[in-house]
C-alpha cells in the first residue's frame, strides 16, 4: 500500500504534482523545479522529508551498538551532534547512506525511506547481541528540511526558537525547542541540499502547523519544494542518492566515500571486507562528467569508452540548473576517472561525447 | 488538473499537435506534455530541408527531470523552426499551442494515428 505523510493534504492544496517514490505519495514540484532549486540557492525552501524513516536507539548500549553497525566513529559523538554513515554488509556493499543523531538519552538515526524495511531488519538482527531497543518513530515524528541562505534567518522569526541560539547552533548540530508552539521540536543542522540548513523533528500530529508556519516566514523567499528540486540540489554538489550512486553491490571506496569509513574504530559490520577492499586497486570509480557534444545524460545510460565498448553506466544526469548546463555522475573505470577524461555517453543509441570534471560540480555553503 | 486541447488541432499519443495549413502542417507539443514534463531547459530541432516520415523522431525536449523525444505527426520536409526556443525555451511551458511552435513540415509523407481534441482529452485523462 502506498504511504502518505501527514502533509498529504497541504501538498495537494498547494497544487503539488505526487510521484510514487520509496513507497510514498509524494510532491515531485509545485510551482516548478527550477523556481523551488533556486529559491533553496538564494533564499529559502521546505521540504517534506516525511518518507525517510526515523529510529530511535535506546538502552544503554545504544553506543556501542551503532558503533558496530555504523561506518562512523560513535565514541567522537557528544550529545548534540550527528554524522553521515553507511550500513555495510559483510560484503561490504552499501545497505544504506544514514545520518545518526545523538540526542540527551537516545540516538535518533534516519534512514532512506526505500531502506526502511532493510535497515530495520539489519538493526534487529544485530540488536540481539546487545542491551538496546530500536523503536520505529516513522509515524509518530514528521521531518521537515528548511534550507537555504536565509533559513538561520527565517527560523529565528519563528518568534520562538531563541534567536541566539541558532547562531550557536554548529554545523550537524542538532538542539531541541519550540516552534509555532509546538514544543518537543528537534532542530538540526543537517540536509541534503549543499545550502546552510535545518531539518526539524517533531510530533506528526502538528505537521501542518510546523508546515503552514515556515511557509509564512518569508513570503516570496521561500517557497515549497518537492523531490524534484531535492534531486537537483542534492545532485550538484554530489551528494549520493542510495538506488542511484551507491547500493548493494556498491563499496564506499568507488562510490568516494572511504571518509566516512572509520576502519581504526574497531570491529563494525563490514569491517574486514572494507579493509580488504580500502587495499586493493578500485575497479571503477564514480566521476563526474560534462557533456561535450550535445545532449543530457540520464540515470542508467551507458558510458563507453571513446569509440569502444561499453566501461559503466550514468548513475544521475540532468540539465543542472545553478551551473547551467548538463551534467553527470556515474562509474567508469580507474583509467577513465582523471579529470579530462573522454567518454562516450550513449544517448538514445548514439554515443555523445563527455569530459570527467572536477566534482562537486557547486560547492557547498554550509555555514560551520 | 485540467489541460487545454484545442478542438482545431489533430494529436499524437505521444503528445504531439499538428495544425494543417493546406499542404504545410506547424508541429508542437500539448499543454499536458509541457506540463508532464516541467520547466523546459533544451530544445533540440531539425534544420531546415531535414526530411521525417510519420512517425519518425524529430527532436529531443529536455527537462530538469526528463527527456522526451519529439515525434513527427505527419511526414514531410522542414521548410521552417522556431529558433526561438534555443534561447527561449520557457516559451514552451507558457504557451505550447502559439508561441511555441517547433516546425513547419511541407508534408509529402502519410499521416502518423492522428486523433482529435476529445480523443486527446480522453486519453489524457485515462493516462
Amino acid at each position: 500500500m502506498i504511504k502518505r505523510t501527514p502533509l498529504y493534504q497541504s501538498h495537494r492544496d498547494l497544487g503539488a504534482r505526487m510521484v510514487e517514490f520509496g513507497g510514498w505519495e509524494m510532491p515531485v514540484q509545485y510551482r516548478g523545479i527550477l523556481d523551488e532549486h533556486a529559491a533553496v540557492r538564494h533564499g529559502a525552501g521546505v521540504f517534506d522529508v516525511s518518507h525517510m524513516g526515523r529510529f530511535m536507539v535506546i538502552g544503554p548500549d545504544a553506543q556501542p551498538f551503532l558503533q558496530y553497525i555504523a561506518t562512523c566513529d560513535m565514541s567522537r559523538m557528544d550529545v548534540g551532534a550527528s554524522s553521515y554513515a553507511l550500513l555495510c554488509h559483510p560484503h561490504g556493499g552499501i545497505v544504506d547512506d544514514i545520518f545518526i543523531y545523538r540526542l540527551p538519552t537516545s540516538y535518533l538515526v534516519v534512514v532512506n525511506a526505500a531502506n526502511h524495511q532493510k535497515d530495520r531488519d539489519m538493526m534487529v538482527f544485530h540488536a540481539a547481541r546487545f542491551n538496546v531497543k530500536i523503536v520505529d518513530y516513522s509515524d509518530q515524528l514528521a521531518m521537515l528540511a528548511l534550507q537555504g541562505p536565509l533559513a538561520e534567518t527565517l527560523l529565528a522569526q519563528s518568534g520562538e526558537v531563541r534567536v541566539d541560539d541558532l547562531p550557536g547552533l554548529p554545523f550537524h548540530g542538532i538542539t531541541s525547542g519550540r516552534l509555532f508552539g509546538v514544543d518537543g521540536c528537534y532542530i538540526s543542522r543537517t540536509g541534503y541540499t549543499g545550502e546552510d540548513g535545518f531539518e526539524l523533528f517533531f510530533d506528526a500530529s502538528r505537521a501542518v502547523r510546523v508546515w503552514e508556519g515556515l511557509l509564512a516566514l518569508g513570503g516570496a523567499e521561500v517557497q515549497p519544494c518537492g523531490l524534484g528540486a531535492r534531486d537537483s540540489l542534492r545532485f550538484e554538489p554530489c551528494l549520493p542518492l542510495y538506488g542511484h550512486e551507491i547500493s548493494d553491490d556498491t563499496n564506499p571506496y568507488e562510490a568516494r566515500l572511504g571518509w566516512a569509513v572509520k576502519l581504526e574504530k574497531g570491529d563494525f559490520v563490514g569491517r574486514d571486507a572494507l579493509l580488504r577492499l580500502k587495499g586493493e586497486p578500485l575497479q571503477r570509480q564514480l566521476v563526474g562528467f560534462e557533456m561535450v557534444g550535445r545532449g543530457v545524460a540520464r540515470g542508467g545510460y551507458p558510458v563507453h569508452r571513446v569509440g569502444g565498448e561499453q566501461v559503466g553506466s550514468v548513475t544521475t544526469g540532468m540539465p543542472s540548473p545553478t551551473l547551467g548546463k548538463p551534467l553527470g555522475l556515474g562509474y567508469v573505470p580507474p583509467d577513465l576517472s582523471h579529470e579530462g577524461s573522454e567518454l562516450d555517453i550513449i544517448i538514445r543509441s548514439k554515443p555523445v561525447r563527455a569530459r570527467v570534471v572536477a566534482t562537486p560540480f557547486y560547492r557547498p555553503r554550509y555555514k560551520k | 488538473m485540467s489541460f487545454q486541447t484545442p478542438s482545431e488541432l489533430r494529436y499524437l499519443r505521444t503528445h504531439e499537435w499538428v495544425r494543417m495549413e493546406g499542404d504545410e502542417a506547424v508541429v508542437g507539443i500539448t499543454d499536458y506534455a509541457q506540463d508532464s514534463l516541467g520547466d523546459v531547459v533544451y530544445v533540440e530541432l531539425p534544420q531546415v530541408g531535414d526530411m521525417f516520415g510519420a512517425g519518425e523522431v524529430f527532436g529531443v525536449i529536455e527537462s530538469v527531470k526528463a527527456s522526451s523525444d519529439l515525434f513527427a505527426p505527419v511526414g514531410g520536409e522542414v521548410i521552417a523552426i522556431n529558433a526561438k526556443l534555443e534561447t527561449s525555451q520557457e516559451t514552451v511551458n507558457k504557451d505550447p499551442y502559439g508561441e511555441a511552435w517547433m516546425i513547419r513540415l511541407k508534408v509529402s509523407g502519410e499521416e502518423s494515428e492522428l486523433i482529435d481534441a476529445a480523443a486527446y482529452e480522453q486519453f489524457v485523462a485515462s493516462l
